[in-house]
């Protein structure tokens, strides 16, 4: 290896964050590329549990770049990749909250959102179907997930409750 | 607590004690149009933004945002809810993860850098803690097959549930008979079918989009 993977995971995730429009769920796509297909970090299937897991932890989707971190590198990796993905937006944000009254009403900057919008969507479309791709193995995963989709659509029920009944169809070793 | 909020509701006064004698006269009518109102938001001290954004982060499944609103707008009533869309608007108008981006912007505005700091770490460190303890674990105890099991089960309801989620999201932007829907089919495609690097994707859709956005007339 020709490279610390510290510093692998720091230049992958500060790229990565400048593309995060839409937020992390955007960027799952993209995440799943690099960790799974180009640097080999991780299967299919560590992914989709990284996934499940950085869901079951309450807060922001982001820490998912934590896991990833951890698995490549342990606490030193999850550090990195969360400073990595966080710190420079974070700066960019601060810089740009101080001058955004300035240009809040700018055309500009209507456009700017306005057009990133359906983008952003697609993104978070693309990330919904890279996750089922890769959580769903067999035929009962994939009905936990068309059932999950349906039911989280149609009703506003706590998402525990759907992962603590999914999580025991998967103990019952059927998934 | 108490002390705190009074020392803070002393500091707006100072800065604009006019409106807050007018308050209470129009407090109904305010209701309906609060943009109408100069706002005048009580201020958190940097404990009690630290305290709120650890609350938030706790408190969240599923993205943090919509619980940032409640505390911030609705028990705290340290910003309107016009305020809220704004900074809201803004941090969803930056890259890189948007609850993130909130925190700091709502940090920022309440106590500079320090505030934002102290936003940031609130927000990000409890979750931290616990999914740092997830991945030792996972390191540990991912072979055994029962955990897969689980995990797997899991999986598959995380990946149903951002279906439902985007499903909602997109639902509107699919009514619009314009260019938009395209956009974010060819987004999709891109990055879910033909698998390209999402930076190429971006750069290749964006200034389309953002063209086919810019307001018309004028």
């Amino acid at each position: 290896m020709d490279q610390s993977p510290l510093l692998t995971l720091f230049g992958y995730f500060v790229v990565l964050s400048l593309f995060a429009v839409g937020g992390a769920n955007a960027a799952i796509p993209e995440m799943h590329r690099v960790a799974v297909e180009v640097m080999g970090w991780m299967s299919d299937k560590q992914f989709a549990d990284m996934f499940a897991m950085s869901q079951l932890s309450p807060g922001p989707n982001v820490i998912i770049v934590a896991l990833i971190g951890f698995h490549v590198a342990g606490l030193a990796g999850a550090g990195v990749a969360i400073v990595a993905m966080c710190g420079p937006t974070c700066v960019l944000a601060f810089f740009v909250a101080r001058t955004w009254d300035r240009f809040k009403d700018a055309r500009w900057r209507i456009a700017v959102q306005a057009g990133l919008v359906p983008v952003s969507l697609g993104l978070i479309g693309a990330s919904a179907f890279v996750l089922a791709r890769a959580a769903d193995h067999n035929w009962v995963a994939g009905v936990i997930t068309a059932a999950t989709a349906a039911v989280g659509f149609v009703t506003r029920v706590n998402p525990l409750w759907i992962f603590a009944t999914a999580a025991v169809v998967g103990y019952a070793g059927f998934v | 607590m108490v002390g705190g909020r009074h020392a803070a509701g002393a500091s707006a006064a100072r800065v604009q004690p006019a409106s807050r004698a007018l308050r209470p006269a129009i407090k109904l009518p305010a209701m309906a149009d609060s943009a109408a109102l100069p706002p005048e938001p009580v201020r958190p001290t940097l404990p009690q933004l630290f305290g709120a954004f650890v609350a938030v982060s706790l408190s969240g499944f599923g993205g943090a945002l919509p619980w940032a609103r409640r505390k911030i707008v609705d028990h705290k009533g340290w910003m309107t809810a016009h305020e809220f869309n704004e900074a809201f608007a803004l941090s969803q108008f930056l890259p890189g993860p948007n609850t993130i981006n909130f925190a700091v912007v709502f940090g920022a505005r309440f106590g500079g850098a320090m505030g934002a700091a102290v936003a940031l770490v609130g927000l990000l460190g409890p979750p931290l803690v616990i999914i740092t303890m997830l991945a030792f674990l996972y390191e540990r105890y991912g072979d055994i097959a029962t955990l897969g099991h689980i995990l797997a089960g899991i999986a598959a309801a995380a990946a149903g549930l951002l279906i439902a989620v985007i499903a909602r999201m997109a639902a509107p932007l699919f009514k619009r008979r314009d260019w938009a829907p395209a956009v974010a089919i060819l987004a999709f495609i891109g990055v879910a079918i033909m698998q390209w690097p999402l930076p190429l994707v971006f750069l290749g859709l964006a200034p389309f989009s953002v063209a086919l956005a810019w307001p018309r007339g004028g």
